[in-house]
């Protein structure tokens, strides 16, 4: 069965036109309406009436639909996880794991990524246009939570008729998601794999997170988040939010080995404000890049979201209660030089997933480049993730498959950080 | 020291200490292995006797190499993590040529025999008279092929004999259900004299569980 056929019901993107910028219309993939099986209750008391999910799909899914992998996107990530992005024309963020003889591999798992409840890539989101109102969001749109991702999320699989995913992988607040999959939906999901991600978000990350709000909001042209109406766009408070986040992205091994203090196109300082050193005007770009692939609105919901996230309190403040019984195989993994999500945050999960006795693995992998360190070509981690898939592969007689060796200058070093 | 497969590729042979704590091992049953290395008891308890296994490891490389054949591995320091399973968590903990390699093995002993209903503990027997000899005419720490890092760089910090074993067992309020000798080339065997195992035995192989 192809995607296509599967999801004959969605309106691809080029169909008839959604209610959203015209952007959106033009974009690949597929983008379904829910909510006529019943409205989605939010964490915060409201619901959604009706809204939509735009979704990719890489690979088949096969017969008794046993090899779907659900993959979940990052803070700014989107559905376009392997294939070239339609709006900056770079690789997809997670091209390096998913294709033809890489760990999700599509020759042999149906790969779905959705962008997340509260995004602005099709997903109904602050962006898009409320039916009461007939214009954008804005702050009208309710404040979602991680948990609200995962049940819209639930809602797609109950679409494409998949009643248990294989695997269900992301990193950063991916994994928060896949944590919420694994513990409000165990029967629904085979194995977990969270990657540099925490049971809930510390105080030093809500700080930074904060930081980048205020950034937005202290732009002008935020406009009280009204600026679709006006037709501004926050451009140097998103930008300013973005290269705050960048750098808790990296490690100070990471920054060093790439800028150094080495000057940007001069030989000697400027004795100004100009962008003397590299590492200044990489950030800046990263910064101007960034406001053009994504809404401030949905910035601002998004961390919010990360900030609410606590998956121990749903459970009457134990942790390990939110794992007790449960039959998901869990992987996680964590980096070493990763400060924004360490590795005492991962123990976290797998000291509470110990306390269960659930069916857990846990790597730590050596590598120098921080937290994006899961979106880059890290061939341990990738053997890691290979090789606990293909264990579990096994035990539901799916194909299991080596990894290929990946081209020796995949663009991914220089890829759009979606962290 | 890896693992043999013989030509019938249903029956698997693995090194014989290895091999008495799996027959110690009911099938079917829930085993944490702790310090397990590459996996290569816990690989065969799940395939060859059906357990629902885990293991815990405190190299990264041994983490890695268990969680790529598909096995559930955590990366974890026996001396500070155990205490995060639960009491009874499982049936058999395994703790194999690992205690003499942990900081506080007095404390590593009572969670063994917490978590799990029977603990199985193997250690290298100190008090081997190969290691008596070596000391008594070198007058240097024993260079053996179990204990072959010089004193300086060993991770074996807290040695000991058979005997110290069983007393600490004792003073901990622990049971030996069976109690064995076995070395590279030896078959195992039932201690029945300490005086006679604790010369002759080059590791010691320990059913326990608490009173």
């Amino acid at each position: 069965m192809t995607p296509s056929q599967l999801c004959r019901n969605d309106r691809r993107m080029t169909g008839t036109a959604p209610k959203s910028p015209d952007l959106l219309r033009s974009l690949p993939g597929h983008r379904v309406e829910l909510g006529d099986e019943g409205p989605l209750p939010l964490d915060c008391g409201e619901t959604l009436e009706q809204f939509a999910i735009a979704y990719q799909t890489y690979g088949e899914l096969n017969a008794d639909k046993s090899n779907a992998i659900l993959v979940c996107h990052a803070l700014t990530g989107d559905q376009f996880a392997s294939e070239t992005h339609p709006l900056t024309g770079k690789p997809g963020w997670w091209e390096v794991l998913i294709g033809p003889g890489r760990p999700l591999d599509t020759e042999r798992y149906f790969v779905i990524c959705s962008n997340v409840l509260g995004g602005c890539l099709g997903s109904t989101g602050p962006k898009e246009i409320n039916p009461a109102t007939g214009k954008p969001w804005g702050l009208d749109f309710p404040f979602i939570t991680v948990s609200d991702m995962v049940h819209a999320q639930k809602r797609l699989m109950d679409h494409l008729g998949i009643d248990r995913l294989f695997a269900v992988v992301g990193g950063s607040m991916g994994g928060m998601q896949v944590l919420e999959w694994a513990s409000k939906f165990p029967e629904r999901v085979g194995a977990a794999v969270p990657i540099a991600t925490a049971p809930y978000h510390s105080a030093q990350n809500i700080a930074f997170h904060e930081v980048g709000r205020q950034a937005i909001m202290a732009d002008p042209d935020w406009d009280e988040g009204r600026y679709l109406d006006s037709g501004k766009i926050p451009r140097r408070g998103l930008a300013v939010a973005r290269m705050t986040a960048h750098v808790t992205y990296l490690s100070e091994q990471a920054l060093h080995r790439k800028f150094g203090r080495r000057l940007q196109n001069r030989g000697e300082l400027s004795y100004g404000l100009e962008a003397d050193f590299q590492v200044e005007s990489y950030l800046r770009y990263q910064g101007a890049s960034f406001v053009e692939r994504f809404d401030a609105n949905s910035y601002l919901y998004i961390t919010r979201a990360m900030d609410y996230f606590d998956l121990g309190a749903d459970f009457d403040g134990v942790l390990a209660n939110a794992f007790r019984g449960s039959p998901v195989r869990f992987c996680v993994i964590s980096f070493t030089s990763d400060w924004l999500f360490p590795t005492t945050e991962a123990r976290k999960i797998v000291h509470a997933l110990n306390a269960a006795t659930a069916d857990v693995s846990f790597v730590e992998i050596d590598s120098d480049k921080g937290h994006d360190a899961f979106l880059l070509n890290e061939p341990e981690f990738h053997e890691t993730l290979n090789g606990f898939l293909n264990g579990f592969a096994e035990q539901l007689d799916l194909p299991t498959a080596d990894l290929k060796p990946l081209p020796s200058e995949d663009g991914s070093s220089d890829a759009e950080r979606i962290s | 020291m890896s693992a043999q497969h013989s030509e019938d590729p249903h029956t698997r042979t693995i090194r014989p200490d290895l091999q008495l704590i799996a027959d110690m091992i009911d099938d079917g049953s829930r085993v944490l292995d702790i310090g397990c290395g590459d996996g290569m008891l816990l690989s065969y308890l799940v395939e060859e006797k059906g357990v629902v296994g885990r293991g815990m490891e405190l190299s990264q490389e041994g983490v890695n190499a268990s969680v790529t054949q598909g096995l559930s591995v955590v990366q974890g320091d026996a001396d500070s993590d155990l205490n995060t399973y639960p009491e009874g968590g499982f049936d058999y903990v395994v703790l194999s040529k690992t205690l003499q390699a942990t900081r506080d093995p007095r404390a590593v002993l009572r969670q063994l025999v917490r978590i799990g209903s029977y603990a199985v503990v193997s250690f290298p027997n100190f008090g081997y008279w190969r290691i008596r000899l070596s000391l008594l005419f070198t007058g240097r720490m024993p260079d053996t092929p179990l204990l072959p890092e010089p004193w300086y760089e060993t991770p074996n910090i807290h040695l000991c004999t058979i005997r110290d074993f069983v007393e600490l067992c004792m003073a901990c309020g622990v049971v030996i259900e069976e109690a064995y000798t076995v070395g590279a080339a030896l078959r195992p065997r039932p201690i029945r004299s300490l005086r006679t195992a604790n010369l002759f035995g080059q590791d010691g192989v320990f059913l326990l569980r608490k009173v």
